[in-house]
């Protein structure tokens, strides 16, 4: 039994309100006393006393409503944010499925950004050509891929970003509501590879609004409201208790 | 740090290719500019106001393509971050690549512009020197590594202090006609000249100056410049290192 790949123990992130940096310089130094007094005062919680952890291989839907606290958890795990208390131990690569064109520049070709998205995703160049052929065909974008980016659809934008992190061999996934923007087919065809990560043993973060998808994939979800955990179990429970928990419109 | 060498040559690759992608031009842009400002400074100061010296024109260009070399890198930082902030926001790699690259792609600019500045040498009957061959990188990797640390600083503060951006480009132009780029720095009355080694990019531009024209390189200018890049870079890399957990709470 290997040790848990994430695990979250006792964690909690408050943010400064940076509104004071970000008035200026001239507006800090003319406040500086009560400015700096603010910034340790006036924190925003995020997430408070939140501990849970995932098993290699397992599969861990996170839901809640706008603003609950799941983009930062996965800032958390991809290490782009620091803990504010407790303590998180990563083991793995983690590779973030980006949204929407983010890491793409608009006007490289699809080909010149697989190369740049793979290296940001801590590949080395070689390892990137070995397989750019396959994030190619698996993307079907076809002719485009030598076309810039610019002119893709966000559909396309969608399966060339997802085609990278697919074919990297991601040994932690963490996704985040990105598959919205695709059609049918791709978006059958992600959740195909998905369930293949799975059968790898690839231990996957998976944030979604979409309640369908989560309890195709997840084998367990964490409902995250008011800054802590909610509920946590099988997702078909969860889910139904979450909507309906949401005021139906 | 292999990987790192491959995230900044893709990151520079990058910079590179978007930059030439969208204009026939682009390698004329990146001479056009000092060559034009070159014509600018000679109109004013030789034509008009009728300064004394010898080939005047060469003078401005050696001094004028390094400096923009720098202007440039410096006036880019500011928003290096802010501009990668989506996938600064999401992974988790080395942020300081991306600086690198933005000023290694500066770099490569100025150096595919050495030989219009040889040229130039050519055309006023100078020749070419030996010292070039080793005096051209020294001070490629000294003004590199100022420029670096110097950007790493602009860079990683801008994203705190947005207006840092404004203040830079204010203290750059300033610098400029601080530094002897557009006169020499035995023009400077008497009294002052012992204060122009305090501007850390004088003994630079001086020596880029002095190596192009006379094929001089002056060991205490290089020790003078060698200190602030070292300085510079320090400066850049302890700002950088104590900001960059926040960056993606900021952006």
């Amino acid at each position: 039994m290997t040790a848990p790949p994430i695990v979250f123990d006792k964690v909690c992130k408050n943010y400064p309100l940076y509104h004071h940096f970000t008035g200026g310089i001239k507006n800090f130094i003319i406040n500086m006393p009560a400015a700096l007094k603010a910034l340790r005062k006036t924190r925003f919680e995020a997430l408070q006393d939140l501990s849970f952890e995932v098993r290699a291989g397992e599969t861990l839907g996170i839901i809640g409503g706008n603003g609950a606290g799941k983009s930062t958890i996965l800032g958390l795990v991809a290490g782009v944010l620091k803990a504010s208390c407790g303590v998180i131990s990563v083991t793995g690569r983690v590779s973030p499925l980006l949204e929407l064109g983010a890491g793409f520049h608009r006007d490289l070709t699809g080909r010149e950004n697989i190369i740049l998205n793979g290296i940001l995703l801590g590949l080395t160049r070689t390892e990137v050509m070995a397989k750019i052929n396959a994030i190619i065909e698996f993307s079907e974008l076809g002719e485009f891929i030598d076309q810039p980016v610019r002119i893709y659809s966000n559909g396309m934008l969608a399966r060339l970003g997802f085609s990278v992190v697919a074919q990297l061999e991601p040994e932690i996934l963490v996704i985040d509501e990105v598959l919205a923007v695709g059609d049918e087919e791709f978006q059958k065809k992600c959740i195909n590879k998905m369930k293949e990560f799975k059968k790898k043993g690839v231990t996957m973060l998976f944030v979604s609004h979409s309640m369908s998808s989560v309890e195709m994939i997840c084998d367990r979800v964490l409902w995250i409201e008011n800054k802590t955990i909610r509920m946590s179990g099988v997702p078909r429970e969860v889910v139904l208790k979450y909507a309906g928990s949401a005021p139906l419109i | 740090m292999r990987y790192f060498i491959d995230l900044t040559t893709v990151l520079t690759q990058k910079e590179l290719k978007v930059r030439y992608k969208n204009s026939f031009l682009g390698y004329l842009w990146s001479i056009a500019h000092p060559l034009a400002f070159a014509f600018v400074f000679f109109m004013a100061f030789k034509v008009i106001m009728r300064v004394q010296m010898e080939g005047y024109v060469l003078f401005l260009i050696a001094g004028l393509f390094p400096w923009q070399w720098f202007s440039n890198s410096v006036n880019m930082s500011p928003n290096i971050f802010l501009s990668n902030s989506s996938i600064i926001k999401k992974v988790n790699f080395q942020r300081s690549a991306i600086v690198l690259a933005s000023v290694l792609n500066e770099t490569i600019h100025f150096a595919v512009s050495i030989p219009v500045i040889a040229f130039f040498v050519f055309v006023y009957h100078r020749t070419a020197h030996f010292s070039w061959l080793y005096g051209i990188p020294l001070l490629l990797i000294i003004q590199l590594v100022f420029t670096y640390g110097i950007s790493l600083a602009i860079s990683s503060l801008n994203i705190f202090f947005r207006d840092l951006e404004r203040i830079a480009g204010i203290c750059v132009a300033l610098l400029f006609y601080f530094t002897p780029v557009i006169y020499n720095e035995s023009m400077v009355p008497e009294k002052y000249r012992g204060l122009i080694n305090f501007n850390p990019m004088s003994p630079l531009m001086v020596s880029w100056r002095d190596l192009f024209l006379d094929g001089r390189l002056d060991p205490p200018l290089l020790l003078i410049s060698s200190i602030y890049a070292a300085l510079a870079l320090l400066a850049g890399f302890l700002i950088y290192r104590k900001l960059v957990w926040k960056f993606a709470e900021v952006l």
